[in-house]
């Protein structure tokens, strides 16, 4: 059934439909829409999940990681300050090895206080541990919450669902409901080998010496490895069931591209236009929409962008002292294998519009500048 | 007719309130009680953390700190301890006081620390869009518990006495005199001075609740809120579903940063 709903409302949906048992959240704009939505489900029986309001993010993770702990299927939403807040419940999910999906609505950072979208707060998750995938429409949102959880639970890691806020969280777009019926075969009922269990009683988040500690984050490593195989496997799978298909990263009329342009969220689909609009007037440029960040897709990246004489990364954040994020993992992916010049840019940080306009002056920019100054150019910085 | 001006940000106007809500009441009774003990906009600092209540320092032309949600009190401690002459005024509410930060609602108390902290209680998440916080009344509607609350709620004024404030007292936005006098009582003391501040709030709280119109919201403040000598006139019976409001507090204790300069002293000779 096809209905009319906000991005926050497709992953509600998406956790319906993936039939999960315990959910577990604190109030914040952008998110709140997600759980609230779910507390409702969750009260009229529509899913078969209990609902924990808790008294902070920190207490949110905590109560999903004790809820997956104990065998149950688990799910938060969150963003900004409230991920922050979750950082260290964050590692533990990691560590314990507990296959948690959260949404994080991407919102950026105070102060100054914003509502509005970046990239930071996920991207300064970017080393915990997680699955990194970032949405684009609301349909893949809902679709990718069934899959997060199948991906998750093979390889006992958490995976991170990432939208922008309001231009994907609040933005209102038809989607094909998945009904739990329907998902059952493609997602079947979440079966830990190991969980906390009187009759078999295990221990989650034991002291480790030095003798054991380093394998146990290689195993972390490892299983970050396996998972790019999986979710291309996962992706595809959906694909067959459902009709939508969807990869570590969608390359865009990159065939004969001698610029591709690098983005994620929701500025793929603007890049798009931007890239049809090019092309009618001859210029040969492509997209590279990055779903997946962690784990990085470093042969698709190479593969794709290998063929380009140029690359421009579109970052909607910044390490400050370094460069754009995307950018620093684009270029070091492309270390050793190409020589083809690469160049960051910055901009859309705390919800400036990534128009159309900005966005070809960004491609025309690539295009026409032969030696950019800097790794780092800003679009659109009032100076 | 009382200047607020000089106490106000115009620039920062409009002010993101609802129509209806009681924090701007509470802000205009908070520049009366300052002015009224003639405290200097460069003596006085107001930090809050995140909420409805918590814009009040956006709008007050005082030395302010906006905060994350829930650490105002770790923040106006830091203030307090490094400058133990300034007048810290903390703005928070109930969910950034009780839930998120409610740690550190209960360490300040114990300490005593000498802050003067207003909690904005209108029983909801406000800002988020009316979901439920540990103030909501069982039974209560809210986005998170749309077919009624089903956990107790906090008595915040209760809590901050049992952790050790020396001052604590409730106060609410319709009986107004009543609310300034309140913080004016509780600037003047040495100590974790709270004030409880019952406040409506339409849009979240009241619109779920069959109290949409803001009217009702200030008549249930009016018909149900009972000074303190009259209820201890009051049976069991009659004192079910009223709230106790005015000082309900008020101990002399030792105070934080005067115990710190004492220990200081004794240790380090003057």
């Amino acid at each position: 059934m096809k209905k009319t709903i906000m991005g926050n409302h497709a992953v509600s949906y998406g956790v319906r439909a993936s039939e999960a048992k315990v959910i577990s959240a604190y109030p914040i704009t952008p998110q709140t829409h997600v759980v609230e939505l779910l507390s409702e489900m969750c009260a009229n029986g529509e899913i078969d999940a209990k609902f924990i309001k808790v008294e902070s993010e920190h207490s949110a993770m905590a109560a999903c990681v004790g809820a997956s702990a104990a065998g149950s299927r688990a799910f938060t939403a969150t963003s900004s300050q409230g991920l922050l807040l979750m950082t260290e419940m964050l590692h533990w999910a990691v560590g314990s090895r507990l296959p948690i999906v959260l949404a994080n609505i991407n919102r950026a950072i105070g102060p100054p206080w914003s509502i509005w979208t970046d990239q930071n707060d996920s991207l300064s998750m970017r080393d915990v541990g997680w699955v990194q995938i970032y949405c684009e429409s609301n349909q893949e949102t809902q679709d990718t919450i069934p899959q997060a959880f199948k991906i998750a639970e093979q390889l006992q890691l958490p995976v991170m669902l990432v939208l922008d806020a309001f231009f994907l969280s609040h933005t209102y777009e038809i989607v094909d409901i998945l009904e739990a019926e329907e998902v059952r075969d493609f997602l079947p009922p979440y079966k830990p080998e190991i969980k906390l269990d009187v009759n078999e009683p295990h221990s989650f988040g034991n002291l480790a010496s030095p003798d054991y500690y380093m394998e146990l984050r290689y195993m972390i490593e490892e299983a970050m490895g396996e998972a790019r195989e999986l979710i291309k496997k996962t992706g595809k799978e959906f694909g067959e069931r459902f009709g939508r298909e969807y990869g570590l990263v969608h390359p865009y009329r990159c065939d004969d591209a001698e610029t591709i342009l690098v983005c994620s969220g929701t500025v793929a689909s603007t890049v798009r236009a931007v890239i049809d609009q090019m092309r009618e007037e001859g210029i040969k440029i492509g997209s590279l929409k990055m779903r997946v960040f962690r784990p990085f897709p470093f042969e698709e990246v190479r593969e794709i962008l290998g063929s380009a004489k140029k690359v421009a990364v579109l970052d909607r954040n910044i390490s400050f002292g370094g460069h754009g994020i995307f950018f620093q993992e684009v270029k070091s992916a492309l270390y050793g294998f190409t020589d083809i010049p690469v160049v960051g840019y910055i901009l859309g940080l705390g919800g400036r519009d990534v128009t159309p306009e900005v966005l070809r002056e960004v491609a025309d920019k690539a295009i026409n500048d032969k030696n950019p100054e800097t790794y780092i150019n800003w679009i659109g910085v009032k100076k | 007719m009382f200047n607020y001006l000089k106490f106000i940000r115009t620039r920062n106007f409009p002010h993101i309130w609802c129509p209806g809500c009681g924090d701007g009441i509470i802000l205009k009774a908070l520049i009366r009680a300052i002015d009224g003990l003639d405290i200097s906009r460069d003596e006085a600092v107001m930090v809050s953390g995140i909420g409805c209540s918590s814009r009040t320092p956006g709008y007050v032309d005082i030395n302010t700190l906006h905060t994350t949600h829930g650490r105002a009190l770790p923040f106006a401690t830091g203030v307090k301890h490094a400058s133990p002459d300034l007048n810290v005024i903390v703005v928070t509410g109930d969910g950034d006081a009780t839930a998120i930060g409610g740690n550190h609602y209960i360490h300040a108390a114990r300490r005593n620390i000498n802050l003067t902290v207003l909690l904005y209680n209108n029983y909801i998440y406000g800002m988020t869009g009316g979901q439920c916080s540990p103030t909501t009344p069982r039974g209560d509607r809210a986005s998170t518990a749309p077919y009624g609350n089903i956990e107790p709620p906090f008595n915040t004024a209760g809590l901050a006495i049992s952790a050790g404030a020396s001052f604590v007292a409730r106060a609410d936005v319709y009986n107004v005199k009543r609310c300034e006098k309140m913080i004016r009582q509780a600037l003047e003391k040495d100590g974790f001075s709270l004030v409880e501040i019952l406040t409506p709030c339409p849009t979240a709280y009241g619109r779920r609740n069959r109290m949409a119109n803001p009217v009702k919201l200030m008549e249930w403040l009016r018909d149900n809120t009972v000074p303190v000598q009259k209820w201890e006139k009051l049976s069991p019976e009659e004192r079910e579903g009223k709230v106790r409001v005015g000082v309900l507090a008020d101990t002399e204790k030792p105070e934080f940063t005067a115990e710190y300069r004492k220990l200081i002293e004794r240790v380090q000779g003057e």
